[in-house]
């Protein structure tokens, strides 16, 4: 009998608490930063794409939702000529994330994704790549990689010498 | 012998090194340096093991594994706590000035450094000072080049000058800065470049080809495959992505090709992915909506119902296709697609291996021969692999000698390599022109080919030949002819190379009758002989008639048909012979894949698969046949040429083909058909073979985008293809183990992603893959009853009046027709319009070097450069055989030079 009336009391008490209910969608809920919502493509602080074709994304991913086909610009910059998520099979696992080497796949905080259609849930790169660093602001992969590209050419990148003169003998 | 290997007992053979042993055991112990075709040489230290003195040592000692040999009681540890740290430490060291790039690198997924890192433990860099760099060099449209990954093995150099001859890659600069590279910017001259990317344990020497269409090796649909660029049948793995074909890797076969392939043979597959290519069944004129194909095979089958229907097979297509088309058409009406010198050469290398009594080697044989003598071929161009085999093949006598003095095992490179020197064996060159091995030659006979011919015949006579005596050869031939003959009694297993190379078949009968005469002798010779395509040897066995009674038939109207199979017939003989067989055919009906000069002119086109998109077999230079498996399924009407011929049979009601469906179905009606080919049951598992009731699957278990690939299309994904003709799937699903030799799509093992996993499916090191090679052998020697030599030596070359003696050149770029279509082959290839002709000549009938010349072929007038070439004898012309554009198709030939 009292543990009754105590349970009563208590859910009594619940109509002066805070409200957990968001009155979703007039009202949005507050994601944390590392939601791991929908995927984007970021660009690095040149405004450059990050993504290099790599492939480890595709390879990480536990259901294979992600193709793409690597191949290089005129610069020497590597980049993905076509990348495409069907996010009607993915399953926001972020293994894609985290297994890219240049932080350029990033799940941000946002799942407002229903489509009616299911063949509008394949996207393409044009409706993965945004104008932002996304959640690792200054990461720029050429200039930590050894390769070279227009405008940083080999010996420039980070934590490197000028290349060897091979013909010095010098020790 | 014992040794004992972390306190357990295991039996190897002797001879052997530590690393060997270890790997042939399946156990992981991390290498560079070492390779298995190039020996040990210690540079590396990383395949570091303990080595304990007894059963009480607890303190043993470091030794590295490739230098150290195997003994009796031996007691190792790769598990020891020292050995391991000593051997992640010394990763730790290479990998210093290593880049951070492996997600740019094509050599990533399957790189032996990212392999080995892993095996080792190293994970972090613990070196925090900045890295050494290097500029890089542009090695030509095949290899790219970063040298900032290099992690000086020295694998490269090894491969190429010490192994394969190269003369222009080195190694530069000193300690810490050692560079591999050219002395500057430029091609690579050697046509074994291409396996500096395999050979490279890391991503300095990548597949310039692979880059411009970039696919992981894991997302690869691979199936074993069989070159399709020279006679010789090197295996390969292929492999697709997206729809086209991205890659061709070398696929170990201990018998063939061993751990490398030519550039021809690795480069020579974009044809596949040609924007040539026949998609659609198609006919001429067209008429409104006739391009349905059950319409159009079925307007074929009424053609081929009424009986006047020929068929020309083609030595570039498959036994099966070929066999189905003989049997479409009716026996009679087969006809050989090559030309009637190549069938010519063909039918006597066929008769030689046949009837004769001397064995013919694979190429892993003939690269242990101890003595060579190469008669009119320029091995090079015309069978490159075999001649990377006949280069180590010059090594075996010096080697021996050096075995005997200096006492060390043969796996010792550098020493091996020291006490060497340059000595080289017996090898002897007969060939008009200069060639690549004439290097390594003791004796080089430069001349006509008749000429060097009759020096050929005299050299058996010496051996003891029974034939007619080949009478006025200078006194300095006679000598020469001698010297051969007394070094080729002298070797254990001399080999003896002839082919079709110089376009004169007197040269395989000198070159039989020289190994004959060997056998004779008691010696154990081995004779080679190099053929035009890929098939040659197979369609010969199938047999047909000769191309020039095809015309006949249609000059005088008992034929109004032609089927024409995988073949440009203008390859075949020369146009206006062409020309008339179009002329006189109501119906050119090609099974083809690309859009070619007779698919020109033909009424109706069908699309064939390439090696890429069908199953067959195909029979090499040494009668091994061989089955290629198709990599993906293609787009459009595109199918196997034999499925055609089945589709067409069925709905004419041809008896001979009627019910059979798939390649094993044609594969029965061939060994029925053709008892000489009964073997070809065994050499691969039928359709239905199944390990533990599953395929084997064409794709890596990481292959990535399945359900992403085919989305923008439609977000339904598709049921995937089923393979009705070999247990084979198309899919990642299936048995993870290892599969049966012919079928390993790819090598990879459990740690070991990069092509040195093969050492995982070897039943020794650099022996036979487990079960055996694939490939089954047709030919093998009659060894009963005495040989049948060719008696009569040809006549001296004389030069005729006003006339020139055509003979052809060929060359590993450009001669052969598919693989043209690459364009880094086509910017190689030699020139097309040259006649290479005796200065001397020049000068007689007033032809100034570089004009243009005509010539008289068959009252067909036809224009050339005039070349001077003074290796050229007087009277004797060449001309680039198989080039696109080449006037002069039948070599070799007689014309007449008007002004």
């Amino acid at each position: 009998m009292f543990s009754l009336l105590r349970s009563m009391w208590l859910v009594f008490l619940h109509t002066f608490h805070k409200r957990e209910t968001y009155q979703y969608p007039e009202e949005k809920a507050p994601l944390p930063a590392r939601w791991r919502g929908r995927i984007a493509l970021t660009r690095d602080p040149d405004g450059g794409e990050r993504c290099v074709g790599c492939y480890l994304c595709a390879a990480a991913c536990p259901v294979d939702c992600i193709s793409l086909q690597a191949t290089e610009a005129p610069d020497g910059r590597r980049y993905p000529s076509f990348f495409r998520i069907n996010f009607s099979r993915c399953i926001f696992c972020g293994f894609c994330e985290e297994a890219c080497p240049t932080y350029a796949i990033q799940l941000l905080p946002d799942f407002e994704m229903a489509e009616y259609d299911r063949q509008n849930l394949v996207y393409e790169k044009e409706d993965l790549l945004i104008n932002s660093e996304g959640k690792y602001p200054g990461y720029n992969y050429y200039r930590v990689a050894g390769m070279a590209i227009a405008g940083k050419d080999k010996g420039e990148a980070q934590h490197e010498e000028p290349p060897v003169d091979v013909r010095s003998l010098l020790p | 012998m014992t040794i004992y290997i972390d306190n357990k007992p295991y039996e190897v053979k002797p001879g052997k090194n530590l690393l060997e042993a270890c790997l042939e055991l399946g156990l992981n112990l991390p290498y560079f340096c070492w390779h298995p075709a190039l020996g040990s040489v210690g540079a590396c230290r990383q395949c570091a093991v303990k080595v304990f003195k007894d059963e009480d040592d607890k303190t043993g000692r470091l030794v590295m594994g490739c230098m150290e040999p195997v003994r009796d009681n031996l007691r190792l540890s790769i598990e020891d706590p020292g050995a391991k740290t000593f051997r992640e430490q010394v990763i730790g060291w290479l990998m210093t000035n290593h880049p951070h790039d492996c997600a740019v690198c094509d050599e990533g997924g399957s790189c032996h450094l990212q392999d080995m890192t892993v095996m080792t433990g190293h994970t972090y860099r613990n070196y925090r000072f900045s890295k050494r760099t290097f500029e890089n060099q542009d090695l030509g449209p095949f290899i790219s080049h970063e040298m900032n990954r290099c992690i000086q093995c020295y694998r490269c150099v090894r491969f190429y000058k010490d192994h394969a001859g190269g003369k222009d890659l080195n190694v530069f600069a000193a300690h810490n800065h050692v560079y591999f590279g050219r002395c500057e910017s430029g091609t690579l001259e050697s046509e074994f470049s291409g396996n500096l990317a395999e050979v490279c344990p890391t991503g300095v020497f990548t597949d310039k080809t692979l880059h411009s269409h970039y696919t992981r090796k894991w997302d690869m649909t691979w199936a074993p495959s069989v070159c399709q660029g020279c006679s010789l049948g090197c295996n390969t793995s292929a492999g697709e992505r997206y729809g086209s074909l991205r890659q061709i890797t070398n696929r170990y076969n201990g018998e063939v090709n061993g751990y490398f392939l030519c550039d021809r043979g690795r480069y020579g597959y974009e044809f596949v992915n040609s924007d040539q290519r026949i998609l659609q069944a198609a006919m001429r004129p067209h008429s409104n909506g006739t391009t349905n194909k059950d319409h159009i095979l079925d307007l074929v089958a009424q053609k081929v119902k009424n009986g006047r229907t020929i068929g020309i097979g083609s030595p570039r297509a498959s036994l099966e296709s070929n066999y189905a088309l003989k049997l479409l058409v009716g026996e009679d009406n087969f006809y050989l697609g090559m030309s009637d010198t190549d069938h010519d050469h063909t039918s006597i290398a066929l008769k030689i291996l046949r009837d004769g009594p001397v064995r013919t080697p694979s190429m892993q044989e003939a690269a242990q021969a101890d003595a060579v003598f190469i008669l009119g071929e320029d091995l090079t161009n015309t069978a490159p692999m075999l001649a990377l085999a006949v280069r180590q093949a010059a090594q075996r006598k010096p080697e021996a000698d050096a075995l005997g003095q200096i006492h060390v095992a043969a796996w010792q490179d550098a020493a091996v390599r020291e006490a060497v020197q340059d000595k080289h064996g017996p090898f002897y060159i007969f060939h008009t022109v200069p060639t690549k091995l004439d290097e390594l030659a003791e004796d080089i006979r430069r001349g006509a080919p008749e000429q060097l011919a009759r020096l050929g015949f005299a050299v058996a006579q010496m051996l003891g030949a029974d034939i007619v005596p080949v009478t006025g050869l200078s006194q300095e031939d006679a000598a020469l002819a001698e010297k051969i003959a007394a070094a080729l009694m002298a070797a254990e297993h001399p080999l003896i190379v002839s082919g079709y190379g110089s376009g004169c078949d007197h040269m395989m009968k000198a070159a039989a009758n020289i190994a004959w005469a060997l056998q004779q002798k008691g010696r154990n010779p081995l004779l080679s002989i190099t053929l035009p395509e890929v098939n040659s040897m197979g369609l010969e066995i199938i047999g047909g008639h000769r191309l020039d009674t095809a015309l006949d038939v249609l000059r005088q109207g008992d034929a109004d048909t032609v089927i024409v199979l995988e073949n440009d017939l203008y390859r075949r003989a020369d146009p206006h012979i062409i020309d008339e067989i179009f002329l006189h055919a109501q119906d050119v009906i090609l099974i083809d894949h690309l859009y070619n000069r007779t698919a020109e002119k033909a009424t109706v086109l069908l699309p064939a698969g390439t090696f890429a998109e069908a199953d067959g077999t195909v029979v090499n230079n040494e009668g091994r046949a061989q089955r290629f498996y198709q990599v993906f399924v293609p787009k459009g009407d595109i199918q196997e040429s034999w499925r055609w011929c089945l589709q067409i049979a069925e709905k004419a009601q041809i008896p001979a083909l009627q019910g059979l469906r798939n390649l094993d179905d044609i594969d029965l009606a061939l060994t029925n058909g053709m008892p000489s080919l009964a073997a070809l049951q065994q050499l691969a598992p039928h359709a239905g073979f199944r390990i533990n009731g599953q395929r084997i699957p064409r794709e890596p278990h990481r292959y990535s985008g399945r359900t992403a690939i085919l989305a923008n299309e439609n977000v339904s994904e598709p049921k995937p293809a089923e393979d009705v003709d070999t247990p084979l799937s198309f899919t990642m699903e299936g048995y993870r183990g290892e599969p049966p030799s012919p079928l390993i799509p790819f090598f990879w093992s459990p740690g070991w992603n990069s092509v040195q996993s093969v050492n995982k499916y070897q039943q020794e090191i650099g022996g036979h893959l487990h079960g055996g090679d694939p490939g089954i052998r047709l030919l093998e020697p009659h060894l009963n009853g005495g040989p049948h030599y060719f008696h009569e030596a040809p006549d001296t070359f004389v030069p005729i009046p006003g006339h020139v003696h055509i003979m052809p050149l060929y060359h590993i770029y450009g001669s052969e027709e598919l693989s043209m279509y690459t364009s880094g082959i086509a910017q190689q290839a030699g020139e097309f319009c040259c006649l290479y002709l005796n200065p001397e000549d020049l000068a007689q009938w007033n032809i100034t070097p570089g004009n243009w010349v005509t010539i008289d072929l068959d009252h067909h007038a036809c224009r050339l450069v005039a070349t001077p070439n003074h290796w050229m004898p007087r009277g004797l012309g060449a001309v680039s055989a198989g080039m696109p554009h080449s006037p002069v198709v039948d070599l070799p030939v007689c014309v007449k030079l008007q002004a």
